[in-house]
């Protein structure tokens, strides 16, 4: 992981204890696109601490009515949150238990369709880059707060990217569809449209040869 | 924990092991269930030139004991990596642990897709894996007090340079997401076209078998002299 270690002892473990905090801070979130094939549920489970926020953001981007249904669970078992055949929603909730919680995606109500299904799941609030920036004993400089405000700033920005790709994934896909749809569709009907009519003439008055050499006859 | 030789040759000792072993407990963030066989497939729709990092751990369902096993040696794990185009990017067979790179050159939906084909799970019936999975795209793969130490940053530079990568990564988006408009464009205007054309054929075609049939009736309706 590091390449130039250091030469003494106490600094290398320092940089264990740094990189093992690391490690410990990183995993604080999940952002995840799957696909729940038709008649499937598929669950997730996070561990939480007691008093942490966490907050659940999902939207279904391809497949069906593009609905999903949706339920979260506590590690006691109790359904803290229930939706069915919703196409996006936001859940926050402060785990009061500590312990495994898990949240699932249910397309049980669908017989043919599958679901490409978005998550963001968040917990707790989003550590300081560095370690040590979390036990500041003084207030923040003017050209700190400005970085803070402007990650901030930023931060949304990026959401609503994410929101706004998903939006435009969803309408690309059906607009795909559509293209094909009237490919497909307008090939057959011309290919069973013209031999109707010429059968339908055809049925009415006998085969062309036959009538038009009566009438020459005639 | 497991010391090592001699103690002579050890100098670091069992706090630097420790310290060790707890990083390598790695990623221990959402988890979930796969069966033996089963593959699971997350997709990222990412731009081009991202980097992203996927970091697992794998633990297998020991039947007699009715819970998890924290580590089991000889489990593996095949990531496969594929672009937009469906050309394989990656595609490793890695440890009961690990760590998984790749940065995109085409932008698009990439799909990553896991599986264990381990076979001893075929031992143990009714196998069940539990996946602990993790994966940063963009900035967010970015390691801060590594690059800290790397530039030797102050605390103001790096949170500089943090801005500085965010809005990068908001400019490859935006050029990204004028790819997928084009493409959206695209797609409409055929539609367009198709519709279009569809319209013009399908007249002609009604046109010339309504005078077909006219013709044909009117020497058949003449024949028989009701007209």
């Amino acid at each position: 992981m590091d390449s130039a270690a250091p030469r003494s002892t106490s600094a290398l473990l320092l940089l264990l204890l740094l990189l093992l905090l690391l490690r410990a801070e990183r995993t604080r979130g999940a952002e995840l696109t799957f696909e729940l094939p038709d008649s499937a549920k598929q669950c997730f489970h996070e561990d939480v601490e007691q008093g942490v926020k966490f907050s659940l953001d999902y939207q279904v981007i391809t497949g069906g009515h593009y609905d999903v249904d949706c339920y979260v669970e506590d590690p006691l078992g109790n359904t803290i949150y229930r939706e069915t055949k919703k196409q996006y929603d936001s859940f926050t909730h402060r785990a009061e238990v500590k312990g495994v919680y898990q949240f699932c995606f249910s397309n049980e109500f669908s017989t043919f369709s599958h679901k490409t299904i978005y998550f963001d799941f968040q917990v707790g609030d989003e550590p300081p880059i560095l370690p040590d920036m979390g036990n500041r004993v003084t207030a923040l400089t003017q050209m700190e707060s400005a970085c803070v405000t402007i990650h901030e700033a930023l931060k949304t920005v990026i959401d609503s990217q994410t929101h706004y790709r998903l939006r435009e994934a969803q309408d690309r896909a059906r607009a795909e569809d559509l293209n094909n749809r009237v490919s497909y569709w307008s090939i057959a009907s011309t290919d069973e449209q013209t031999p109707a009519f010429c059968k339908l003439a055809q049925s009415v008055a006998g085969a062309p040869s036959a009538s038009v050499m009566g009438s020459r006859r005639n | 924990m497991a010391g090592v030789g001699a103690r002579g040759r050890l100098v670091m000792g069992w706090p630097v092991l420790l310290l060790l072993a707890l990083c390598a407990a790695g990623a221990r963030g959402l988890y979930f269930h796969i069966g033996e066989t089963e593959k699971r497939c997350f997709i990222e729709e990412i731009p081009d030139e991202t980097m992203v990092i996927g970091n697992y751990r794998t633990q297998m369902w020991d039947k007699q004991k009715e819970v998890f096993l924290p580590s089991t040696p000889g489990l593996g794990m095949h990531v496969e990596v594929k672009d937009p185009e469906g050309k394989v990017v990656l595609s490793r067979q890695y440890g009961s642990e690990g760590r998984f790179t790749f940065t995109s050159h085409t932008p698009g939906e990439h799909q990553i897709c896991l599986h264990s084909n381990s076979t001893r799970m075929a031992l143990f019936a009714g196998g069940r894996l539990r996946v602990h999975l993790d994966i940063q795209v963009g900035e967010h793969a970015n390691n801060y007090p590594e690059i800290a130490a790397k530039d030797k940053l102050t605390e103001l530079q790096l949170r500089a340079r943090q801005l500085l990568d965010q809005v990068e990564q908001i400019q490859k988006e935006q050029d990204y997401q004028r790819y997928r408009e084009e493409r959206f464009r695209l797609t409409s205007e055929s539609t367009n076209q198709r519709v279009l054309w569809w319209s013009i054929a399908q007249t002609v075609i009604l046109i010339l078998t309504g005078i077909w049939q006219m013709r044909h009736l009117k020497s058949f309706f003449e024949a028989k002299k009701l007209v």
